[in-house]
């Protein structure tokens, strides 16, 4: 069986990453990341009529722009797997119209990124497919109307909320090419620590990226220090304090190599309180930055763990807890 | 519920994020709220005094309307321009809690979900954030006149 | 013009004073901002009715009209006054009736600017 412990996969086919594109939207543009960006959109509407289309234009982007980069035929892309954050995955099903090929729209909130690049791995290292695109996208604007008030409403920020980043993210996995192979994925469970404050989805996100990691050292038997950088997907500056007391508390030390995706993509002076989150920030900021880093040998091997907050205006509504995920992935040179 | 973790792990963490939770500047805003709150009732005098000069022949009551409404119509507008986010940034309460704040509520929401289409975007989402006041107020209203209905029959 | 000056002064310092307690609700409590608009028109509602209000009102005028208590008090005031006129009636007819100013300003002007503007990102 290709599987060590309960929860890890091993890819003996090691499907490589032979292609990624990123974009993002001015306020990321304008952050620390700047220089690792491929490709910005000046004006957040992107010149159609809505946000919404805005966000589904910026995803179409990134899947193309990085099929191209494959030196792929369209044809030879085998399956589309893509998420985002809007009602009914609206962004990813109305982008995958333009892509001829299978299609599987999957949803974990913000970890669908890595959820995606699971799955694409499972169907490479199988072999029942050639070449797979995973892409997920987020924007601001769409996920503020979604989930909390309108953008004009005269609200003050609560100090422990994050920004929803406004990006797309696509990789194209395959077997055969050149780029950083994926060896290994930890799925998560869903994890429920009853956090009840929407406005603070790193401090309910950080105990499901816990027992991910926990999960995958305990399966493969290494520790933090095998690894050149352990990345979670947005859980922003409270979340990632949060997460490095609580993996203390259970004995392992990740201070030492962790990072955030939510934390990278912003600068302390952009007053976007804790960071960045959404399904677009750790595609954006994997298929830019840490790709760059891995392929320059900066990195040789990283754990990337994105999470996810499994919450509906709905169930925040109601009054229930806040169920978070995370899957991780080991991706090497 | 297996993947939830026990009674005790969750006060134990829920103890854990509320100190690590950074408080907001508790002090700032308050002055904020107490300056802005201020300014905008000021405001609000100011157009109930100019209107009495001009109209004479109003009557309070009346006064009092056209005090809320050119205070709506400001903040319409400048809701629209994309100012008065900014302001309510600084102002919190100060801002929220005069009739501005319900004026703001309703404006943002009319403009945010005027993509929808005009029947079932603006119309039917403008009051998604102020209907509340409007819904509550009301019915708060109808229920103290029907008691003081049934006071006066009894006395 | 010194009375002016008092007024004016003590209009700012209560309708300062009540935003204080918003943003302590909102800073110390997880109450949401409809929830708490609605606790100060409840707040104005109840004054109104037990006839508290209008001593408020003597006192610094705009500084408790401007507040979204004032608009509860108009409609509390409306209901009564109604009640005495018209009676049962009244009690439908006399908020709504007093507060149409207010309702109708905040749709129409609503209306108007959504079909000017949209809404930017932040």
């Amino acid at each position: 069986m290709k599987r060590v412990g309960k929860q890890t996969i091993i890819f003996e086919n090691k499907p490589k990453i032979i292609a990624n594109s990123a974009i993002v939207g001015p306020k990321e543009f304008a952050g620390p990341l700047k220089d690792f960006f491929d490709y910005r959109i000046i004006d957040d509407k992107w010149n159609e009529d809505s946000f919404e289309k805005a966000e589904r234009k910026m995803l179409e982007f990134a899947i193309c722009t990085a099929i191209r980069r494959s030196k792929k035929k369209l044809k030879n892309i085998d399956m589309l797997i893509a998420g985002d954050l809007l009602n009914q995955i609206i962004t990813s099903s109305y982008a995958a119209r333009k892509i001829d090929t299978m299609y599987l729209g999957i949803y974990n909130a913000c970890s669908t990124f890595t959820e995606a690049l699971a799955i694409g791995s499972v169907l490479i290292d199988g072999e029942y497919l050639n070449n797979v695109a995973c892409a997920t996208g987020s924007h601001f604007s769409t996920a503020e109307r979604q989930y909390r008030y309108p953008l004009e409403l005269g609200n003050q920020r609560t100090p422990a909320s994050q920004r929803t980043v406004t990006g797309a993210g696509c990789s194209i996995l395959s077997l055969e090419g050149e780029g950083p192979k994926i060896t290994m994925a930890t799925m998560g469970k869903v994890i429920d620590y009853g956090i009840k404050d929407a406005n603070n989805m790193g401090a309910a996100m950080a105990p499901a990226a816990m027992n991910t990691l926990l999960a995958h050292f305990e399966d493969t038997s290494t520790s933090p220090k095998d690894y050149d950088l352990i990345l979670t997907g947005d859980l922003g500056n409270l979340g990632s304090e949060l997460l490095k007391i609580i993996m203390n508390n259970h004995g392992v030390d990740i201070s030492k190599n962790h990072n955030d995706c939510g934390k990278l993509i912003y600068s302390d002076i952009q007053r976007t309180v804790q960071g960045g989150s959404g399904s677009g920030c750790s595609a954006s900021v994997f298929n830019s930055y840490i790709i760059k880093k891995l392929n320059s040998g900066e990195y040789n091997k990283i754990l990337f763990a994105a999470t996810g907050a499994l919450l509906s205006t709905v169930s925040t509504q109601q009054g229930d807890s806040i169920p978070a995920i995370a899957h991780a992935l080991v991706i090497e040179r | 519920m297996i993947n939830a973790a026990s009674k005790e792990v969750k006060e134990k963490y829920d103890k854990l994020v509320n100190e690590m939770t950074p408080k907001s500047p508790h002090l700032k805003n308050i002055i904020m709220a107490f300056i802005f709150g201020g300014l905008v009732c000021v405001l609000g005098q100011a157009i109930y005094d100019t209107s009495s000069t001009l109209f004479p022949n109003l009557s309070s009551t009346e006064l009092g309307s056209v005090q809320s409404i050119v205070l709506i119509f400001i903040t319409a507008l400048l809701t629209g321009l994309g100012i008065f986010d900014k302001i309510g940034n600084i102002a919190g309460a100060g801002t929220m809690i005069p009739i501005t704040g319900f004026a703001n509520a309703v404006s943002s929401t009319a403009i945010e979900f005027k993509k929808e289409g005009i029947i079932f975007g603006l119309s039917s989402k403008m009051y998604f954030v102020a209907g509340p006041v409007i819904v509550n107020g009301i019915t708060a209203s109808v229920i103290v006149g029907i008691i003081y209905y049934l006071i006066d029959l009894i006395f | 013009m010194i009375e002016t000056l008092i007024l004016y002064l003590k209009v700012f310092a209560v309708g300062g004073a009540i935003c204080i307690i918003g943003q302590i609700l909102i800073d110390f409590t997880k109450l949401t901002s409809g929830k708490i608009l609605v606790i100060f028109l409840m707040a104005g509602i109840v004054l109104e009715s037990f006839g508290l209000f209008q001593p408020l009102k003597d006192f610094a005028m705009a500084g408790v009209t401007v507040p979204i208590t004032g608009f509860g008090s108009v409609l509390a005031k409306g209901a009564i006054e109604a009640v005495k006129d018209k009676g049962l009636l009244g009690a439908l007819l006399g908020g709504t009736t007093a507060a149409a100013g207010g309702i109708a300003a905040a749709t129409a002007f609503a209306y108007l600017f959504a079909m000017l503007f949209n809404s930017k990102t932040k």
